[in-house]
Parts: C-alpha cells; structure tokens; sequence
C-alpha cells in the first residue's frame, strides 16, 4: 500500500477545513435571509472531495452536483467569487445566473455543477472523451451522490466510460440518503461498487470519512485513469450533518442518535488529532489556518455583498452565443 | 452543378466538415459501418476511421451528454440520434443541460453541439418512429432548431449548424432522404434563421418546412391552376425563426396559411399564427388558417396514417377556405 507524503496530508487536512469553514458561513449567511435560493450543505463529507482533488493537476477536470462546495473549494475555486454567485451577483463564478447548485469555473476546469441528479455522469464520460480524442493526459473526477447511481444516466455515462476505457473516476459521495431515502430503500445492494462490475472496470469501496483511505484509492484510480487504464468508480462512504437542504432538519427520516454518532466521530477533528500525534502540524499552526480562512471568508463576503447585482436589461445575455438581435425573437 | 439525393447533400456536409475540421466528429447508434437506418453515413468511417465516426453504446441520455462533455473542451460533436421519437430519452441532457450550460455559466463556455435526428411519418413506421416533435424544442431557450426541405438546403444549413457555436437541434425528415435536387460544385453555406420564399404568388402565404414545404410547393403548381395563387415560405430554420419574411410576405398577400406535419394543439403553427396575428393583424384580410396532423398518435394502418396526416388535398382545401371558395368536386 502506497503512503501518502505528510506535505499531501496536510494539504488534505487544510482543504477539509477550508470547505468546513465556507460551508458554515454559507448556513449563517442563509439563516440571516439575505441570500436566494437554497443552500445543500456537504458538512461531513469533506474528505472525499479534499483527498481526491490533492492528486489533480490543474488542467484535469471536475464535475460536481448540487452538493458541490466541497468539490470546487477542493479544485481551488475562491470564496469570493463562490459567495459572490451565492449572493446571486455578477462578480460570481456565473454572474449570478447560476446560483449555489450551478457554479461553473472555467479557469479552475470545474465544468459545473448540475442539479439534476446523475446528469453530470455522462457529461463527465463525454469530457474525457474529448480530452482522450486530442490526445491531452487529462483525468476528468465526477463526483456524484448516491441517490445518483439509481438514475439511467449513471448507467449509461459508466457504460459509455467503460466502452471507450475513458479517462474518468467516478467518485461517489455516498452520504446514505438519496434525500430522504437510505440506501437499503432503494438498491439491494450493500456495496455500490458493486454496480462497476456489470461495466468490467473497477468499484472500489472506502471509507469516505478516512482521507487517507480516499487518498490511497482516489490516487491510484486518477493515475490508473491517466496512463489509459480506462474508468474506476469509487464509493466513498460518508454523512452529511445536515438535512438535504437548509430547509431540512433531516431527522424525520434520521434518528437524532444516528447522526450524534457520526458527528461524535467528526472525519475533521479525528484528522487533525492524528495529525497532532504524528506531529505532522502544531496547535498554533491549526490555530494560523484557521484564522486565515476565517479573515478570507470575512473578505469574501464583504466582497459579494458590495458587488452589483446583474443589471435586468442583461437578462436575456448569453442565451445564445450571438448578439440576441440575430437570435431569438424578443 | 450535380444531382444529389437529400440524403448525399447531408453526406457531403459532414464529409466537408469532418475534413475542414479536426474537432469535428460524429457520434452516435450504428453510424460506422451500418451508416444509420437511412444511409446518411455511409461510407464516412472508411474515411475518417472509427475515432470520428464513433459508434456508441445504444444510449441516447450518454449520446447527448457526451456531446456536451466534448464541446465544453473543445471538440465540435456531431450527435445523431437516430429517431426524434428516441431523442425523449435524453430529453434531460438536451433541454436541462446542453440548452442552459452557456446561460448558466455566465456567457463562460461555447456550446457546440449538432444534434442530427430525424422525424416524421412515412410508410407505416408506428407511433415510436413517426413523430413530429419540433415544437418541443423551438419552447427550450438556448436550442436553435432546423428543419431543411430540399438537398440544397439541408446540406447548406447542415454545414453551418456544425460551425455555429449554439447548441444545434437539426431535425431531418425520413421520406426527404430519397427526394434528389441540384447542389454547386463549389463550397456554400446557409444562414440559419433565414427563411427563404420558394414560391412568390399572391393571394396567400403559405408558410411551412420540412417535408410539409415539398407538399405545399405541390399543392401551390395545383391551385394556380384553380386561380389560387400561393406564396410559399419555407422557414429552414424554425429557431430563431425569421420574422421578416414572414411578415413581408403577410403584408403583400394579405392571407396566412401555416402548414405542418405536427398535430395542430401546441404546434408550431399556433406560434407562427400569434406571431402573424401581434404584428400583422392589420394586414389580414381573413383568419388565419393552420393546416397540420389531427391530435392523433400515428396509427400503423396505412390508411389511417394518411387520415390523420395533412397532404396536398387538405393544403388546397385550406387555400379555398381561405379565400372563401367552394371545391366543386
């Protein structure tokens, strides 16, 4: 088994907190009222996102779901120009017309964010498709949910992966409810990994909330990927704290004491105690990166709330790429 | 100049295409060797190899969505879906995903992507291969959509909707591929969202596309013998649709016929006629008449299948009402 460098470790860790941080941020500015739309937190989730991204180049792609503030914080989108879109401005990653379940960055390679669950899957198959054809070494990692792998689109973007042995990494985020309904409700299956053997690649389950585990997989599938050995689907066990959305409490179909346990057993804090005792970070260096990311999020938000908002007569901007005089009969 | 089935112009505007630019390929059922149920293909793997002439799985959701995932890193895909009728199965990432993708994103990505599918009754094809179902498209903002009539346009506009940088819905139609025209030697391309008058006259606009235009032409060379005399506009492209000739041919005829294989409720017709009715109501010397399909599935009996769709009878049939004649037969 390979072992992950203590530099990459680290890494891993601050990104945890990075996402941890923006997302509770993202919460109490909800709860306030002043930002549209709905928040879906990934409170809990944060290992996978930030061990799989530690093993992508810049130029390799991601494509996330409606849950997807982890995976992009991961792929080093800003907190600025995330608050700003979430802020529903035009200084956000989509000029505000895409909102928290749609943020694309271009620059990043972050090629969005879909909220139709499973969408991103065969859009993933056909992006490494694309960079297989020109010849570009690139990985494309799909993160999608759990609920994701009951929809035809999931079939079809594995299959269609698996027939062209595309450079792709399919990594579930499994948080056990596909919005309300746990995964014995709705597959008979105990693994989802299970589900890339009728696709001949390899399914691999891990614990999700172990950043090393989802480290040591997630490298091995990205590199597997890069050197033509085809797809891996990945299902990385995990929780979400939250309900499905912010509107959600999440306990009509959770038991208090199920998520107690999962929060009792914080994948963040548990890291970080590792860390300390391998002496591969300080208390005062915690205490550095936590005061950094708090300042960074103070900017951001300042920032998005004094940017514009979208002027109305841009409206109709960017439906069509031509001047909407020429396209388009309004 | 050389004569050319519809289903050769189509051929030689991907062949155009997929030689004048690396990033364009083809992908979709049985289009390699097999060349797809009606042949546009044919021949197109022996030239390009199977990297450009890509068989895929039989799913049309991963079809249209790796069409996009290619677009958005820099390729031109060319997808063919090979029934309209299957084009709902990937209904998802046609209206949800490529559709919306440039909005969404702020104006930062370029949507390249043909969809090629085809539509339309002939000889008994059932209620899965038979549909007419433009309209749901043309409601889908960020979707152009086409539909040629003759060889020459289908290979003119199939050239541009590839270079055109929008996601493109080019709908073809199944009893055109064997209907044969003049195509140029030298290199052209077609607007889109240019109508065209292929017949001037003037007592009546009749406006159509697609296989319904091939009608309405022929139903047109009937009537004037009547001393009806039709002008007929062939739309092309129906999204962005051309208003202006649309509505200079209005204002001249005075009378508005729309014609379309589609069934009538919600047909595109129903836009064109409010289109016709915002801003040329004070031109119209009659109601305006639609001519289209009956709320029906397409039935597989080859009678029915002729009842419930429109043909040149119930072209000229519209055109006496119009201009309030009885047919003496």
């Amino acid at each position: 088994m390979l072992d992950i460098e203590t530099d990459t470790l680290k890494k891993i860790y601050v990104t945890m907190v990075r996402i941890r941080a923006f997302e509770e941020r993202a919460i109490s500015e909800y709860r306030k009222g002043i930002l549209p739309g709905f928040i879906h937190s990934s409170i809990g989730q944060e290992a996978i996102p930030a061990a799989t991204c530690a093993f992508l180049r810049e130029d390799d792609y991601i494509l996330t779901t409606h849950r997807g503030h982890g995976d992009i914080i991961a792929k080093g989108a800003r907190f600025d120009k995330m608050f700003a879109e979430l802020f529903a401005k035009e200084t956000g990653y989509c000029k505000g017309r895409g909102g928290s379940m749609h943020i694309v960055a271009t620059d990043l390679n972050i090629l969005g964010a879909t909220a139709i669950v499973g969408a991103g899957i065969p859009i993933a198959s056909g992006v490494a498709l694309g960079c297989k054809m020109q010849n570009l070494d690139r990985v494309t990692v799909c993160f999608l949910g759990d609920g994701a792998t009951c929809t035809g689109a999931f079939h079809e973007g594995l299959g269609m992966a698996a027939n062209f042995d595309l450079p792709v990494v399919f990594m579930c985020e499994n948080n056990q409810y596909a919005m309300s309904t746990p995964q014995k409700d709705y597959t008979k299956l105990v693994h989802l990994s299970d589900r890339a053997k009728a696709y001949g690649f390899p399914g691999i389950n891990v614990d999700g909330n172990d950043p090393e585990a989802v480290a040591i997989v997630a490298k091995n599938a990205i590199d597997r990927a890069r050197t033509g050995g085809g797809p891996t689907f990945i299902d990385a066990i995990s929780y979400r704290y939250y309900g499905h959305h912010m509107g959600d409490p999440g306990l009509s179909y959770r038991t208090k004491e199920e998520v107690d346990e999962w929060m009792i057993n914080d994948p963040i804090k548990l890291f970080e105690g590792r860390l300390l005792d391998e002496k591969t970070i300080t208390e005062s260096e915690i205490k550095q990166i936590q005061d950094d990311i708090a300042s960074e999020l103070d900017q951001a938000i300042k920032y998005a709330i004094e940017s514009p908002e979208p002027r109305v007569e841009d409206a109709l901007d960017n439906i069509y790429f031509i001047p909407k005089q020429i396209y388009g009969s309004q | 100049m050389h004569q050319a089935t519809y289903r050769e112009a189509l051929r030689e505007a991907l062949r155009e295409e997929l030689k004048r630019d690396k990033s364009v390929f083809l992908l979709g059922e049985d289009i390699a060797e097999y060349a797809g149920p009606y042949k546009v293909t044919q021949g197109l793997v022996d030239e390009f190899g199977h990297e450009r002439v890509r068989n895929t799985p039989l799913a049309e959701c991963a079809i249209a969505g790796a069409a996009l995932g290619a677009a958005l890193v820099g390729m031109r895909p060319v997808a063919e879906l090979m029934y309209i009728d299957f084009s709902l199965i990937a209904l998802d990432q046609i209206l949800n995903q490529i559709a919306k993708f440039r909005y969404m994103t702020g104006g930062g990505v370029k949507v390249p992507v043909v969809i090629r599918t085809q539509g339309g009754a002939s000889r008994s094809a059932g209620l899965h291969h038979s549909q007419s179902l433009e309209a749901l498209y043309t409601h889908i903002p960020g979707l152009l959509v086409v539909m040629p009539s003759t060889p020459y346009d289908a290979k003119g506009l199939l050239k541009a909707s590839i270079r055109d940088d929008n996601p493109v819905m080019f709908i073809e139609h199944k009893w055109l591929y064997n209907q044969s025209g003049e195509l140029p030697e030298e290199e052209y391309l077609i607007p889109l969202g240019k109508a065209e008058v292929k017949r001037q006259g003037s007592d009546i606009t009749a406006i159509s596309y697609s296989k319904s235009l091939v009608l309405t032409l022929k139903a047109a060379e009937m009537l004037e013998q009547e001393g009806i005399s039709l002008e007929v506009v062939d739309l092309r492209t129906l999204k962005p649709i051309d208003k202006n000739t649309i509505l200079d041919s209005v204002k001249k005829t005075g009378r508005v016929m729309i014609i379309h294989e589609a069934c009538l409720t919600g047909g595109f017709g129903a836009e064109i006629a409010a289109i016709v009715a915002e801003e040329a109501f004070d031109y119209l010397d009659a109601p305006i008449k639609r001519v289209a399909a009956l709320d029906s599935p397409i039935p597989f009996n080859p009678k029915l299948e002729d009842y419930v769709l429109p043909n040149e009878n119930s072209i000229i049939k519209g055109a006496f009402d119009l201009m309030g004649k009885k047919i003496l037969v």
